[in-house]
């Protein structure tokens, strides 16, 4: 067990260091139009000079990427080319608000999308042929436009909820909450019919293994082979296919967060992608890459603790 | 999202002739309907100049964002141009952005698929993790940076996308590739001097062909959620129109007119919707037929039903009465296709059955009718099944009643299956697999139920049973885990066992164990049992009585004694004869030389 965590978190450094690499150079490779952009057109040629030897963007490419390599390791994302914020107190406040909106979520996601499925797979029926028709829903509608829906009814025509904006926990809970309303319910109708029928097809393909069978020649219960049996060796494909919802998810929050005007990390990357503010696009990528890479970490170290071969050595 | 449909097309996917798909499709009303709905999205992009009746760019500074009238069919937006011409123009971005999308991601994952499917090894190691780490990344934060390095160019970010979302046909193709590779077909092909391209191109294109076409489809519905998302966003090319940027001004004015969001996502949604149908249409006519239609018809065959027999004297007096039993399963036409017709027998107590059939002659179907096991679209179209005086299974029933069957399952009757590995469950000790039965059947302690186990295990010959308790199903051997399962099946001291091919997943020299420690088992504790297998040998070796069957029909029954010196039938003289020459009976009777 210890030498399969130690091989996961190697393998995800790996992954962090060839991600963040491969996004440095895509957007930090040019960066001819840089000063200008900042400095506007009017900007003399002296003054370019300066703001590209202010930035630093005056040295050699790999020099750079170095320098940035060995600060980001040590937690020194540099500063926003706008704000002059260093990104890491800019990510220490907002990361959390785009993590706590993404764990609701996925959470009533799952929970939903998981009764759903059994529903579904067990009982069949309409019930199944229900899922099928709201998974192609949810499909066809996407995510901001079911965000533009419901701030439209709730919030405008029914004045029920709050359209935008963020109230933070400790300030009050009860807006905290109604803040938060519906945002989660955007990302969640977007993602739950789909899981669901995914965690559906697990369940079904488990279903007809031959020592469910067995079991059920033994005369043990056939609520106790669904609870204790299936769901148990469905579980790991039932976490990948979440995995995959929290991936689709931290996507989502980007145009939902700019939607509801929460200060989450999305929101951050769509205004700094707008501004060319190329430091920060960057600071959001490498968090979002740690973000995935964790949660798939504690997805594999879960089905390698559920799988008695890995477990037992 | 949305891969499933598709990796389930995989599994149906054969060389398939493309006039009668269409055909399939077009039958299906909701494959029609969205067709239609695409084909008219198609020509409104194509028309879109002509058909509009205002220039979308036209803006007029008086009438802004009025109702819809006889002028602006559905109104003007905020900066006074016609909602409906930019609606049509809308369709333009659409489609270009979706089948830029496509082609890049066909254009990168089927090549690189149909290489590492084919050829494996290292470009199969490296591009498969490539892809394993494009798609556990979030697709918009990735664009975002991508759209940070290039600019607002809507259809470059689209060619991006297309990179991103290229694993899909990337895993797709791969799996498929790797299915068919050792195909006979392609070994033939191979043989005969084609070489690899030729084959690729000719054999296995074909193949992963129609899973690209509905792939294709899901991925238009993702390109245009994401394009729209893009432009509303406000990083697409704002010069461009497009459903997205419509959005995006209308929700800028959403307490003023809710209506001008309402258009553009009331047509995106339509759009994406009718690509993911689409896409579920050619899976559905991709599929067998059958299988599509059987699990809505399964449910009441009432043409089929018979009416209920008095169970009669010989009936009750049996151990097992097996009558005029016959099973099927519903066709696609209504039909029924029958496995297993008019089966009888009997088995009294302490008496062995030999059940004897090729594979497909019906006889493990037979079997797990008796258990009550048989797939939930089976139908009992006639016939009972008669356990101790109880009727199990009747074809008033058409299917069969779980709750009846609860009550003898596990405490009286047991069955041993076939494949020793695949019936335990990977996730439980053997101990836990052998206790829990016993406490549900017999009501005991689970200290009483280990001791027992322990004492089982010890009957069935394994020389550890503490340790072998304590163990994982993948710790175990084959022949072990199937002395496991046999012990599992005896533990409740049942009347009737049901065995189902016992001992042929094992190796030979275990298979002779195997059948002393049955025989030696099935004396001692004076059960009946039903052993199926395709071996005359374990017949002759174990059973009392034996049937004969093929093709769902019994077609010799008798005393194992007299039906091997005399078989009657000439299909039981050829079975006999192929095992004397020591020959498999499929060679023998189908008359190929293959092997």
């Amino acid at each position: 067990m210890l030498a399969f965590i130690a091989r996961k978190l190697f393998s995800g450094a790996f992954l962090l260091l060839v991600i963040s690499s491969l996004a440095y150079f895509l957007v930090f490779f040019s960066v001819d139009g840089v000063a200008y952009r900042l400095l506007g057109d009017a900007a003399t040629e002296a003054d370019v000079i300066a703001k590209n030897a202010e930035l630093g963007l005056d040295r050699p490419f790999l020099d750079r990427y170095l320098d940035w390599l060995t600060h980001a390791v040590s937690g020194d994302f540099g500063f926003s080319w706008f704000t002059n914020e260093a990104i890491m107190d800019a990510m220490a406040n907002r990361l959390p608000v785009t993590i706590t909106l993404v764990a609701i979520a996925i959470t009533i996601s799952a929970i939903l999308a998981v009764i759903l499925g059994m529903t579904a797979a067990i009982r069949g029926g309409w019930l199944d042929r229900l899922v099928q028709f709201l998974a192609i829903t949810g499909f066809a509608v996407p995510g901001f436009v079911i965000a533009v829906v419901a701030v439209t009814i709730f919030a405008i025509n029914l004045m029920l909820l709050p359209a935008t904006g963020w109230i933070p926990i400790e300030e009050d809970f009860g807006l905290w909450m109604a803040s938060l309303i519906l945002p989660v319910f955007s990302l969640v109708i977007a993602t739950v019919a789909s899981s669901a029928q995914q965690i559906r097809s697990a369940i079904k393909n488990v279903m007809e293994k031959d020592w469910v069978k067995t079991l059920r020649s033994r005369g043990i219960p056939e609520r106790e082979i669904l609870f204790r049996h299936v769901l148990r060796s469905a579980a790991p494909a039932g976490l990948t296919v979440l995995s995959f919802q929290f991936v689709g998810m931290l996507g989502g929050t980007v145009i939902i967060e700019s939607i509801f005007a929460l200060p989450g990390i999305g929101a951050y990357a769509v205004s700094a992608t707008v501004q060319g503010d190329t430091p920060v696009v960057m600071g959001v990528v490498v968090f979002t890459v740690i973000v995935v890479i964790v949660v798939n970490l504690l997805v594999d170290l879960f089905n390698g603790w559920l799988n008695p071969k890995v477990r037992v050595k | 999202m949305g891969t499933s449909p598709v990796t389930a097309a995989i599994q149906h996917a054969k060389p398939i002739v493309r006039q009668s798909l269409i055909k399939r499709l077009i039958k299906n009303p909701i494959g029609l309907a969205s067709i239609i709905y695409l084909i008219l999205v198609a020509l409104t992009a194509i028309f879109a100049p002509f058909i509009s009746p205002f220039d979308p760019t036209l803006t007029d500074p008086i009438a802004i964002m009025t109702p819809p009238d006889g002028v602006h069919l559905l109104g003007t937006d905020s900066a006074g141009r016609d909602v409906l011409s930019r609606l049509f123009f809308g369709t333009q971005t659409t489609l270009i952005s979706a089948f830029v999308v496509v082609i890049v991601a066909i254009l990168v994952g089927v090549p690189a698929g149909l290489i590492a499917g084919y050829y494996g090894g290292k470009f199969d190691g490296i591009s498969s993790w490539l892809a394993n780490a494009i798609m556990a990344l979030p697709a918009m934060i990735v664009l975002l940076a991508v759209r940070t390095a290039i600019g607002p160019s809507i259809l470059l970010l689209m060619a991006v996308f297309g990179l991103i979302i290229a694993p899909g046909f990337y895993r797709l193709t791969r799996t498929a590739v790797m299915g068919v590779r050792n195909e006979l077909y392609v070994d033939a092909a191979r043989v005969s001097g084609l070489s690899d391209i030729r084959i690729i191109a000719k054999h296995i294109f074909t193949v992963v062909r129609a899973p690209i076409i509905i792939q294709s489809a899901m991925i238009s519905g993702i390109a245009i959620s994401i394009q729209s998302g893009l432009e509303f966003l406000g990083l697409g090319d704002t010069t461009l129109i497009s459903w997205g940027v419509m959005i995006n001004d209308g929700f800028k004015n959403i307490f003023l007119t809710p209506m001008l969001v309402v258009w553009p996502s009331v047509i995106i949604a339509l759009t994406i919707g009718s690509f993911a149908l689409l896409g579920n249409a050619l899976r559905d006519a991709l599929e067998d037929s059958q299988k599509i239609e059987s699990s809505v018809k399964a449910k009441k065959p009432a043409k089929l039903r018979v009416a209920t027999t008095q169970l009669t004297e010989a009936e009750r007096g049996h151990l097992l009465s097996v009558s005029h039993l016959s099973v099927g399963y519903p066709q696609g036409d209504g039909s029924l296709k029958k496995v297993v017709s008019d089966v009888s027998f009997h088995v009294d107590r302490g008496e062995v059955l030999g059940i004897v059939g090729e594979s497909g002659s019906g006889k493990s179907q037979t079997a797990f009718s008796i258990l009550g096991l048989l797939p939930s679209n089976a139908v009992i179209a006639s016939g009972h099944i008669v356990f101790d005086g109880n009727e199990l299974v009747s074809a008033n029933e058409g299917a069969i009643s779980q709750k009846a069957m609860a009550q003898f399952r596990g405490k009286r009757i047991a069955y041993i299956p076939q494949e020793p590995m695949s019936n335990l469950d990977p996730a439980f000790t053997i101990g836990y697999q052998l206790i829990r039965p016993m406490t549900q059947v017999l009501g005991i302690s689970a200290k009483q139920a280990k001791a027992k186990a322990i004492e089982i295990l010890d009957l069935v010959g394994i020389v550890n049973p503490e340790r072998v308790m304590k163990a994982y199903p993948h710790e175990i051997s084959g022949g072990m885990a199937q002395r496991v399962l046999i012990a599992g099946s005896i533990s409740c001291e049942p009347d009737l066992l049901i065995a189902d091919e016992p001992t042929t997943a094992l190796d030979v020299t275990v298979q002779a164990e195997v059948l002393d420690l049955l025989r030696d088992l099935q004396k001692r504790l004076g059960m009946g049992m039903v052993l199926v297998t395709h071996n005359f040998g374990v017949v002759a070796d174990l059973a009392d009585r034996v049937v004969v069957m093929q093709y769902g029909n019994v077609v010799e029954s008798g005393n194992v004694r007299d039906v091997l010196r005399q078989p009657k039938d000439k299909y039981t003289q050829v079975l006999l004869g192929s095992m004397l020459e020591g020959k498999k009976p499929m060679t023998m009777l189908t008359g190929n030389a293959k092997d």
